[in-house]
């Protein structure tokens, strides 16, 4: 019996909006990686999740051992991706942005199957979490309940999100590669060296991911799998939102919080990602350049 | 030189192999089990168990049962066992393929396999091959209502241990004076938990419980986020919360019960998940007060101490459960009717196995015996409620240690 055919008080209905607002904000600042390295380089990463999970167990690792809170080690964590990914696009990458996308899509798959392979072997397949001393903890206001955890974890994901924005915005680099994802050639003949910049997106793409993983362990369990489950769940926000576009991607990441929240408590929990595809499917009969995406002409 | 050297020696092995295949078809032909008789030496026991896979905490957890048992067969003065362990890597095919295999290295006997799709598996190569197969765990019904003759299973059926769930729970109603009116039943979405949430219909119509089952909630196994469940529970104004489930999404439902500061007055464990040393450790205080309804053991029966004590001195911290108790149990009647046939003669170990009567046991009940299915159906299940960061068994009253408590402590009010 679905319980949509129940009087359900309207908090309980508030409460689930909140909830898959402060993890739809998590989404997407992952999204939001994803976006930016496709905006930019026009590589889709397909180990976008994978690489998370790298960061998610690194958050576990430094939580296990010392004690430190992922919220502490989101700098250094964060750093640490964004190192990776720019080594990963200099060195591995940077060869096969002029080839065809599906050799880009094999180097990229091959590099995620490494990743969940090698994390298989250092940490076995078991469920492993981070329990911090608030983790059981969540704020009352009235009769709205809210998760400790997840307000954390969204409010840092808020101001990562903000400081790229301000990044790209604000400062010569920023404004440099913006100049890269609009005009290639432009970039090249104005003396910008665009591999270091490349080099430099696909950086604050994995640290963006690399942040999000380190904020999502406070709300979920980790497991080598759970990498190629949120490269694809980045995919549907960003397709939804618009590819290459960051407000779109934490628009996404929003609305498939959101409506993942509410299929679950108006329909069966265990159907709700069906709708988070609905809307893909929506978006790409409807908007197919996205909610925010610019159309190709 | 070298190469006609090699190529001959190719061609005579072949021929070698070929002669060897056809005397090996020609022994096989005459005499079928090709068993070596020892008597006085030890029993060859194939023990299968899911040793890695997605079972494999399980299926290791199952192996302490072997591992302590060896002293334990001995105290009672019963022949040794000969174990030959292999891994059913969580695979039904994999499972087949290995008993086939122990068979053919000389298991004279076979114990396994906790999952009742590997064991089905493992059933039909111990018919087809003749030989003894003495199930540990594996709750289908299905496996003792084929009509095998060489197949015995010393653990409940799936609708025996509902049955017995529904009982002890009016029991500890009863006992208390407290019933809840109302439940939401919470289960994964596997084929373990459909079949329960299936059993769990059929079921509850007959026993006129206290309560009403306001709703049904399934959810996925590996899911990492339960709030909208639990939330959706809540909703639902049940009293107590009934659930069927593994180990990662207990603790991941108690977790969102703390956050969304909602203490039922009970939790209804119809599986494992609750019970389990690791949900126990992570939880510490919030892991108090669930009551699982499960194939255990007796706590007050002799061997029940000498099997605890064991476990203690092997494997200190670990709490004696199911896996353990099961496990040892299978072993424990293969010494005792390969003590009573005499022989490593399958169909001798069957026949002696047909006739078991073990009541110096583990398990609740009043022993072990098969019918003529080969199914102990005198079997009992039993309440067990965490207490304390330990589990104590609440019901049947006759082999209980401790009194219940419900309704359970809120988990705000737990210091």
């Amino acid at each position: 019996m679905a319980l949509w055919t129940q009087a359900v008080p309207a908090e309980i209905y508030l409460n689930v909006v909140v909830s898959g607002v402060l993890t739809g904000l998590v989404y997407g600042l992952m999204a939001l990686g994803l976006s930016v390295i496709f905006g930019v380089v026009r590589v889709v990463n397909f180990a976008h999740g994978e690489m998370m999970t790298i960061a998610m167990y690194l958050a576990l690792v430094m939580f296990t051992l010392f004690g430190l809170d992922p919220l502490i080690m989101l700098i250094p964590i964060t750093a640490v991706l964004f190192a990776l990914g720019y080594v990963m696009q200099a060195g591995l990458i940077n060869p096969f942005v002029t080839r065809p996308e599906h050799t880009q899509f094999l180097l990229l798959l091959g590099i995620a199957i490494i990743i969940v392979n090698g994390l298989l072997i250092m940490f076995g397949p078991d469920a492993q979490s981070v329990r911090t001393a608030y983790a059981f903890d969540s704020f009352q206001f009235g009769r709205l309940i809210v998760d400790a955890t997840k307000l954390y974890a969204a409010a840092t994901a808020v101001l990562a999100a903000a400081a790229l924005f301000a990044f790209f915005r604000f400062t010569d680099t920023g404004t440099a590669i913006r100049a890269c994802a609009d005009n290639h050639t432009g970039a090249l003949t104005v003396g910008l060296d665009v591999n270091r910049l490349y080099a430099l997106t696909f950086g604050l793409g994995s640290a963006c991911v690399g942040a999000a993983g380190t904020l999502l362990v406070l709300i979920i369990d980790i497991t080598p799998q759970v990498g190629p489950v949120y490269t694809l769940l980045a995919f549907i926000i960003v397709i939804t939102g618009g590819m290459g576009s960051m407000p779109g991607a934490l628009l996404g990441g929003l609305l498939i919080g959101v409506t993942e929240a509410l299929a679950g408590l108006i329909f069966t929990p265990s159907a709700k990602s069906m709708f988070a595809f609905a809307i893909l499917v929506l978006v790409l009969l409807f908007r197919p350049q996205g909610i925010l995406g610019k159309a190709i002409s | 030189m070298t190469d006609k050297l090699s190529a001959r020696s190719a061609r005579m092995s072949r021929r070698a192999v070929a002669g060897g295949l056809g005397a090996a078809a020609l022994v096989a032909g005459v005499s079928p089990f090709n068993i070596v008789h020892a008597q006085g030496g030890a029993l060859k026991v194939g023990v299968l168990l899911p040793r890695s896979g997605a079972q494999a905490g399980i299926g290791q957890d199952c192996h302490r049962g072997v591992e302590i048992a060896a002293g334990i067969l001995k105290d009672l003065g019963l022949p040794s066992l000969q174990i030959m362990s292999a891994d059913t890597e969580t695979n039904v095919d994999v499972a087949r393929a290995r008993a086939e295999k122990l068979i053919s290295e000389g298991a004279q006997l076979l114990v396994g396999a906790f999952d009742s799709g590997q064991t089905t598996a493992i059933a039909q190569v111990a018919e087809q091959k003749g030989v003894p197969l003495v199930i540990n765990i594996a709750a289908a019904p299905q496996i003792t209502e084929q009509g095998y003759k060489f197949v015995f299973r010393n653990f409940p059926t799936a609708p025996m241990i509902l049955a017995d769930a529904f009982a002890n729970q009016k029991e500890l109603f009863a006992a208390t004076g407290v019933a809840p009116k109302s439940v939401i039943y919470l289960h994964v979405n596997d084929t373990f938990g459909m079949a329960m949430k299936g059993g769990i219909g059929a079921v509850l119509p007959k026993f006129n419980m206290p309560y009403k089952m306001l709703d049904t909630i399934a959810y996925d196994p590996t899911a990492r986020d339960l709030s909208i469940e639990i939330s959706k529970a809540k909703a639902s104004g049940a009293e107590a919360l009934m659930v069927t489930s593994r180990l990662n999404d207990a603790i991941l439902l108690t977790r969102e019960l703390v956050k969304q500061r909602w203490s039922p007055m009970a939790i209804l464990s119809m599986g494992p998940g609750w019970y389990e040393d690791q949900y126990l450790k992570t939880l510490g205080k919030l892991s108090d007060g669930p009551m699982s309804f499960v194939p255990w053991y007796d706590p007050n029966k002799k061997m029940s101490k000498q099997l605890e004590a064991a476990l203690a001195k092997m494997h200190p911290g670990i709490n004696l459960n199911t896996n353990h108790v099961y496990t040892f149990e299978a072993l424990l009647v293969a010494a005792d009717a390969y003590k009573r046939a005499g022989s490593t003669d399958p169909k001798a170990l069957a026949e002696a196995i047909r006739k078991t009567n073990i009541t110096d046991n583990v398990s609740p009940g009043p022993g072990i015996q098969f019918n003529e299915k080969g199914q102990n159906d005198k079997l009992k299940n039993s309440a067990i409620q965490n207490r304390g960061g330990k589990l104590v068994t609440v019901a049947p009253k006759e082999a209980a240690n401790a009194k219940p408590e419900l309704p359970m402590t809120a988990y705000d009010k737990r210091g």
